[in-house]
């Protein structure tokens, strides 16, 4: 007797709950559009954030259901990656400025000053926080590599002479390691760029000679040596306009002149001191 | 109101069920990387193990006991609370965007859960009546609750440590889960199960 209320009760219980969820999944069924889908299958799913949405899912559904959302957020995924998203959306395609992180600093260990020993966490975060860092400088890369371990592309490799290098084959522009830099060193730049500036230093021409031997300056040998006027020194320190320098130039002749070498030509993926000239 | 109070925080801190009862330690160690992940888990467990026990001890008490098949309660309430989970799943889904964004993934991994199995189970072994149940399931949940927020707070605190390279992530997480535990250890028999 038992065994049949058994076998009642569960084909009842089961008939019960099946057409009671396939009821509310008709009544209540919310409908998304497909095309989200799509297009976060396009998306490289880095989940880097440098579309300015918290994820790639949250650009797919942005993209597709606000039409002012432009289809070429997506850093990392490049021209190919916008133009499939312009495709599934029926958005115009436009093409998407490349860029790579450009770490403003040649500050190694033999050429920065270091005032004090630190030996807590390994961490730039919180170095800086402990009397604004033991590095003379109060603009140069600690060399704690927070920007290393932040990177989701394996592009930035922390040297035995402190200062990150940067692959260019790996890195895809997504930005996470300029947010995360206490100090603001790294930067995004065009990967074409001829000339940078390896110094992030504001502070006045003797203060950065007595810090470091490759800092820049200020003097703005640069700027008078440059025909095209792309260089401006603002804060003692020279900034390259790269649209200028990049359409015009060919033949840079301000890396010559710098006293400090603090300006040099843009190869990646070897430290500055290294690179010949 | 006494007994109530004292079944409350008997489920919640001194039984409680992550560091005193080793259940839902699938969850426990997968959703606890960050602050933010955990206490939207930990919402999420509370409801569904409070509804679906409430949901549970009326199908044990107007269904199973008439019927004589007290024997089937592990499989039926298998069922329901996988088909309530789901239905929870639909109505926030469609009535609240909102708190679906915040819950959504966790609804539907905390359907097959041990902890949310465990306590309909243990509230029908020990006879609880019908409020009891309900505020037992509350406290269980509030537990879990705690011991992940915890958890997740102190892994977050962690990644900021010199930690050996063969310990870093998970292996770190069992240690810390192990301290946690043997502090929770400490209230030990205070309420008896």
């Amino acid at each position: 007797m038992e065994a049949i209320y058994a076998i009642f009760v569960m084909l009842g219980l089961g008939l019960f709950f099946g057409f009671f969820i396939s009821f509310a999944n008709k009544k209540w069924s919310v409908e998304i559009d497909p095309r989200i889908h799509e297009v976060e299958d396009a998306l490289p799913k880095g989940q880097c954030g440098a579309c300015g949405y918290p994820g790639c899912l949250a650009y797919a559904e942005a993209v597709v259901t606000n039409p002012d959302v432009p289809a070429n957020l997506c850093v990392p995924g490049k021209a190919a990656v916008a133009a499939k998203v312009a495709e599934i959306t029926g958005k115009k395609a436009e093409s998407v400025a490349a860029k790579i992180a450009f770490v403003r600093c040649a500050g190694t260990y033999e050429k920065a000053v270091r005032t004090a020993v630190y030996k807590g966490i390994s961490d730039c975060v919180s170095a800086n926080m402990i009397a604004g860092g033991n590095k003379g400088c109060t603009y140069g890369c600690l060399g704690y590599g927070t920007c290393v371990k932040v990177c989701m592309f394996d592009a930035l490799k922390m040297t035995d002479e402190g200062i990150p290098v940067v692959n260019p084959d790996k890195c895809t522009g997504c930005g996470k390691c300029a947010t995360v830099c206490p100090r603001n060193i790294i930067t995004l730049v065009d990967p074409e760029i001829m000339v940078k500036v390896n110094c992030n230093s504001r502070d006045k021409g003797p203060i950065v000679r007595k810090n470091c031997k490759a800092g820049c300056i200020g003097c703005g040998l640069c700027a008078k040596e440059c025909p095209y006027g792309a260089i401006k020194v603002e804060n003692f320190l020279a900034v390259v306009d790269s649209s200028i320098c990049m359409e015009k130039c060919s033949d840079p002749v301000c890396l010559a002149k710098c006293p400090t070498k603090a300006i040099r030509p843009a190869i990646w993926g070897i430290l500055p001191g290294t690179e010949v000239l | 109101m006494k007994e109530y109070l004292l079944l409350f925080v008997g489920a919640a801190i001194v039984n409680n069920f992550v560091l005193t009862r080793y259940l839902g330690l699938c969850i426990f160690f997968g959703v606890s990387k960050n602050f933010h992940a955990s206490s939207s888990m930990g919402l999420a467990i509370i409801s569904v193990i409070t509804m679906s026990s409430m949901l549970t001890w009326v199908i044990e008490h107007f269904i199973l006991i008439p019927l004589g098949v007290l024997f089937l309660k592990t499989i039926v309430f298998v069922v329901v609370i996988a088909v309530f989970v789901q239905l929870l799943e639909m109505v926030i889904k469609k009535f609240m965007p909102t708190l679906y964004n915040i819950w959504g993934i966790y609804l539907l991994l905390v359907a097959t859960n041990c902890v949310i199995l465990g306590v309909p189970l243990i509230n029908s072994e020990a006879h609880f009546d019908f409020i009891k149940s309900t505020v037992n399931a509350l406290g269980s949940g509030t537990g879990f609750a705690i011991a992940l927020i915890l958890f997740a707070s102190l892994r977050e605190k962690a990644q900021f440590s010199n930690i050996p390279k063969s310990l870093d992530g998970l292996g770190i997480a069992f240690i810390l889960a192990g301290m946690l535990a043997l502090a929770f250890q400490g209230f030990g028999g205070m309420i008896p199960l």
